[in-house]
């Protein structure tokens, strides 16, 4: 409370009238605001690597061009300070600013549309305690037209609709629940459906999988040949709650989405995921292309010299520990992007309460050549019951130049 | 000019496992905890990832893993007759340098002492009659029993696996039926054995002795400490001591502690920085801070309410002298005790060579070994052999590391096409036999300043005057007879003893165990810190580490002094925070 009040103040000494909000900021609602915040894994996108929490400027790469993201403390002059609880509204609702211009879909609206106003209000109420920071938004390295805001109205009339959640009354509450958070605020399709030309969900592809920044974000459909059929509810939880489970460990993108996200929500929630998760089903997939016998024999090679001590020679890994590739999702993906990426660049466990180690496999990028990595990923893709496929080395070559040419994650 | 910097509530100087402990459990009293540490920040995956930890050429041969002699380095002397010459190359002993210290390249045997060696001197007068006059052993002024939930602390932290001998009195078969009572069994189980162990263990079990597996810091299995922090299993890579552990499967700093401690908003470790001294006040009675130097030659005094020297034995009493604190021991009037008993471990071994069977110990680990206990300490009869203490007899399987590894028979060549084939034909099928001896107190052995060589500060360089004593010589002919007699039962072709003959040469590695200078004890006439680890002449200032153990036991040390620096944090936290000042009233 004490320092709900102090921020209140503060706000109060700014010169120009800025929006009361005395009434809202007791407890009970900024704690509401706080765990709306949480699960819409506001702070990534909203925090440069290293700079203060929510003072936006971190680079979102799209394939359009670079998008900035800005400030959302309460700051007055670069943050929201000035905005008032409608215009927050409209730019969660309706993907406009206070000016009337567009937002970017970077910022996923299309999802927090979905949020009743009182969500919507309680973060607003949360983000005014927080202390506010001065800084600005870089500008958006678009190329014209599209840093030609006014064209985001034919996309918008195109691919949005701002609708509010509808709960499927055939479903139970907890079904309803894991919905509203995955379509909503959780905005999951954001990395784990395919985009179409103009960036917008592929809407018969929905949480089949995506590719962003060179990561290859996998199926994440639980029901009858998704990507987690072979995963329980209690999997998805513990997944989302810690970053380990017994089949895999969070990286990457993922792993801000826990750190800052699922492992501050509570279980119910959790549970409400996996359970909604749980009942989508997903297609089936052609087998791959059968693996060249002397590439498979370099693999198993490579692999036992380089990987087996922490995978273990049958791909069985250490649960919790160090991933298994046996039965892996992310191993099996149709795309292997993250595959050859985890081999070139290696992959750091997210540190989470529950595992404060960051478990860290190390990069072999100046280790293997493109056909060593190429022979080791086909190895580990189609042994031990695994059906990804084959890589070629020019897959590895091409990713690895467009990871040098910087279009990799910041750092 | 130096630059004053923001008082913080205790800073540590050192940061490796002591640092570690320290700054974790202080940090949970809501203190400001800074820790200067001279070397470099390291972590598993930034320093030695599975992909060059086993660099044998470049950690050990080129002594990357250490401390920089070019820096600073100590001198060396076996007596006080000759002059002491700067040791360029490290050699006997490997002191660590950097974030996690020496614990970042130890080889993970993980010992209690027994309970007589903390009362080395009054149980061995006791029952053998009065200790030569030369012999300067003493008891440590703490007993097994109150440092017993420390090693059980830190065995936990560990994730140690083993087998015990002695729960809560009770005897049990497999361990060491001669250790001190434990309140728990070992929170993992013992390492996978290999060949070699069990020769040895069937040869011990034929001489009537007791075997039991090494204590090992290396994972038995995927273990969660219990700050949360997770070791994985050993891959037996045989990578251990001189090197880091790239799959955080060796209990270090690293892999127990930093994960969580770093993340507290009330820890900082400033790196590249070295202290040049602790600070005392007019009286000389209070520190208050330390002076530090940078990597730009910068320096800047930080003032704290608490000093705790973190460093390694040897830089803990070097800046006790360099600090004028305390009187520098003069073996020629006996007078001072900073640099008194300096000591050491007295090794010694025997090759064991097969014909027809693969011993194949590039499946190792740094503490996959079977150990017999029968000859430490006071667990036999000393009547008449003229020594006190002993030391435990193992047979580890460490490692094959080809540069570092050549066993050769008896009577093989040094060198050309007759060792080339020697070294070929018994890589695969030898293994050794060990004994890691004790360590007693001898007026003069010795540390102090060095009078000609100075350090990249110009501060005069750390003196170390040191040779076996007779009662080390007696005490290692008798264990080498021990090992002996294991050998030759473990059914090899032949074998080759290694005696410890000669004085002591600082250049063949033996072991890095160095201990003594900064001594514990029960009063300020014969000790630099009480029972506490708190120095007598300035409360505020505690000292870690081996420098306090009065004399060295049979037995690997980082056990014994994480329990002291627990037992210690555990004082400060629950008595000193409370009511600043002496522990023990003098």
């Amino acid at each position: 409370m004490a320092c709900c009040s102090a921020a209140v103040l503060a706000g109060a000494l700014v010169g120009e009238p800025l929006p009361a909000r005395a009434q809202e900021t007791l407890y009970p609602q900024v704690e509401r605001g706080r765990y709306v915040l949480v699960t819409g894994n506001c702070q990534g996108c909203h925090t440069e690597p290293g700079d203060e929490p929510f003072a936006g400027g971190r680079g979102l790469e799209t394939p359009f061009g670079t998008i900035y993201t800005p400030n959302i403390t309460f700051e007055p002059e670069t943050g929201l300070g000035r905005w008032s609880r409608d215009d927050f509204w409209r730019a969660m609702h309706e993907g406009m600013a206070p000016d009337g211009s567009r937002l970017y879909p970077a910022f996923p609206y299309p999802h927090f549309a979905r949020m009743p106003r009182d969500e919507v209000d309680a973060l607003y109420d949360y983000l005014s305690t927080l202390p506010p920071v001065k800084k600005k938004k870089p500008d958006n390295e678009l190329p014209w037209p599209l840093s030609w805001r006014v064209s985001l109205a034919g996309w918008q009339w195109m691919f949005f609709r701002p609708e509010p959640f509808q709960p499927d009354p055939r479903k139970s509450d907890q079904w309803n629940r894991g919905a509203y958070l995955v379509e909503g605020p959780g905005h999951c399709a954001g990395c784990h459906t395919e985009k179409n030309l103009a960036g917008a969900d592929k809407e018969d592809r929905h949480l089949m999988g995506g590719q962003l920044e060179n990561w290859a974000a996998p199926d994440i459909r639980g029901g009858a040949n998704g990507g987690l059929a072979h995963w329980s509810e209690d999997d998805i939880v513990e997944f989302l709650k810690t970053g380990r489970n017994a089949r895999t460990a969070a990286f990457s993108i993922m792993s801000e989405v826990i750190e800052l996200s699922t492992q501050h929500m509570v279980d119910e929630d959790l549970r409400a995921i996996a359970v909604y998760l749980k009942d989508m089903e997903g297609e089936e997939r052609a087998a791959p292309p059968a693996p060249d016998r002397a590439v498979m024999e370099a693999g198993a090679a490579i692999y036992f010299d380089n990987c087996s001590a922490c995978h273990v020679s049958d791909g069985s890994g250490v649960p919790r520990f160090f991933a298994p590739l046996a039965g892996s999702g992310k191993v099996n993906n149709e795309d292997a992007t993250t595959v050859i990426r985890v081999i070139l660049e290696g992959a750091r466990a997210v540190p989470t309460k529950a595992h404060p180690t960051p478990l860290t496999m190390p990069a072999f990028h100046w280790k293997l050549t493109d056909a060593q990595i190429a022979a080791v990923a086909t190895y580990v893709r189609s042994s031990w019951g695994n059906h990804g496929g084959p890589v070629s080395a020019s897959d590895v070559a091409d990713l690895r130049k467009r990871l040098a040419e910087g279009l990799g994650p910041q750092g | 000019m130096t630059r004053k910097l923001p008082p913080v509530d205790v800073v540590l100087v050192g940061f490796g496992w002591t640092g570690a402990i320290l700054a974790q459990e202080l940090t949970q009293d809501g203190l400001q905890v800074l820790a200067i540490e001279r070397g470099a920040w390291r972590d598993t995956p930034s320093h030695f990832p599975t992909t060059v930890a086993q660099d044998e050429l470049r950690w050990y041969w080129r002594k990357e893993m250490f401390q920089s002699t070019a820096r600073e380095t100590l001198t060396f002397r076996n007596s006080r007759g000759e002059t002491a010459l700067p040791m360029r190359r490290w050699g006997s002993f490997l002191p660590g340098e950097g974030v996690g210290g020496g614990g970042v390249h130890w080889n993970g045997q993980t010992w209690r002492f027994l309970p007589s060696d903390f009362v080395a001197a009054s149980h061995n007068a006791g029952r053998y009659g009065p200790l030569g006059p030369e012999m300067t052993v003493q008891d440590y002024g703490v007993t097994y029993d109150e440092l017993e939930p420390h090693y059980d602390r830190f065995e936990k932290l560990c994730g140690i696996g083993g087998r015990a001998g002695n729960l809560n009195g009770e005897i049990r078969a497999g361990g060491n039926p001669f250790e001190g009572p434990r309140s728990a069994e070992y929170p993992n189980p013992p390492m996978h054995m290999t060949f070699a162990q069990h020769r040895f263990e069937a040869a011990t079990g034929e001489l009537g002795l007791k075997p039991f597996p090494g204590p090992s810091a290396n994972m038995s299995q995927p273990y969660v400490n219990p700050l949360g922090c997770q070791l994985a299993p050993c891959t037996y890579c045989g990578f251990c001591e001189k090197y880091g552990c790239g799959n955080y499967s060796k209990a270090s700093a690293q892999t127990t502690i930093l994960p969580v401690l770093m993340r507290k908003p009330n820890f900082s470790v400033k790196t590249h920085n070295e202290v040049l001294q602790v600070k005392l006040d007019s009286t000389g009675r209070r520190a208050t801070g330390v002076i530090h130097v940078d990597q730009n030659g910068e320096e800047y005094e930080q003032p704290a309410d608490l000093v705790i020297l973190c460093a390694y034995q040897l830089s803990n009493t070097r800046l006790m002298m360099l600090s004028g604190i305390g009187e520098i021991y003069d073996p020629a009037t006996g007078d001072g005790l900073v640099g008194k008993n300096y000591c050491y471990q007295v090794m010694s071994g025997a090759d064991v060579f097969f014909d027809d069977k693969y011993t194949n110990e590039f499946v190792g680990a740094g503490a996959l070994g079977m150990c017999v206990d029968d000859y430490n300490g006071d667990n036999f009869d000393h009547s008449g052999l003229g020594f006190i203490g002993g030391g435990y007899i193992a047979c580890w399987t460490t490692h094959s590391r080809p540069i570092e590894r050549q066993r050769t028979p008896e009577g093989t060549p040094t060198w050309g096409s007759a060792w080339k084939k020697a070294v070929a034909e018994n890589f695969l099928k030898s293994t050794n036999v060990g004994a890691h001896g004790a360590s007693m107190a001898h007026a003069g052995n010795h540390l102090d300043l060095d009078p000609t060589y100075t350090d990249v500060y110009g501060r005069p360089l750390m003196r170390m005057t040191f040779d076996f004593t007779a009662n080390d010589r007696a005490m290692s002919v008798f264990l080498t007879e021990r090992v002996r007699e294991i050998a030759e039962r473990m059914g090899g072709r032949e074998i080759r003893l290694n005696p410890r003959e000669g004085p002591y040469d600082s250049m063949p590695y033996q072991t890095t165990h160095n201990t003594g200078g900064t001594i514990m004890g029960t009063n300020p006439s014969n000790s630099v810190v009480n029972r506490y680890l708190q120095s007598w002449d300035v409360p505020n200032l505690f000292v870690m580490g081996a420098g306090v153990f009065p004399q060295n036991a049979g037995y690997n040390p980082t056990g014994t002094v994480a329990a002291l620096a627990y037992w210690s944090a555990d004082a400060i936290r629950a008595r000193y925070l409370r009511n600043p000042g002496p522990l023990v009233q003098a």
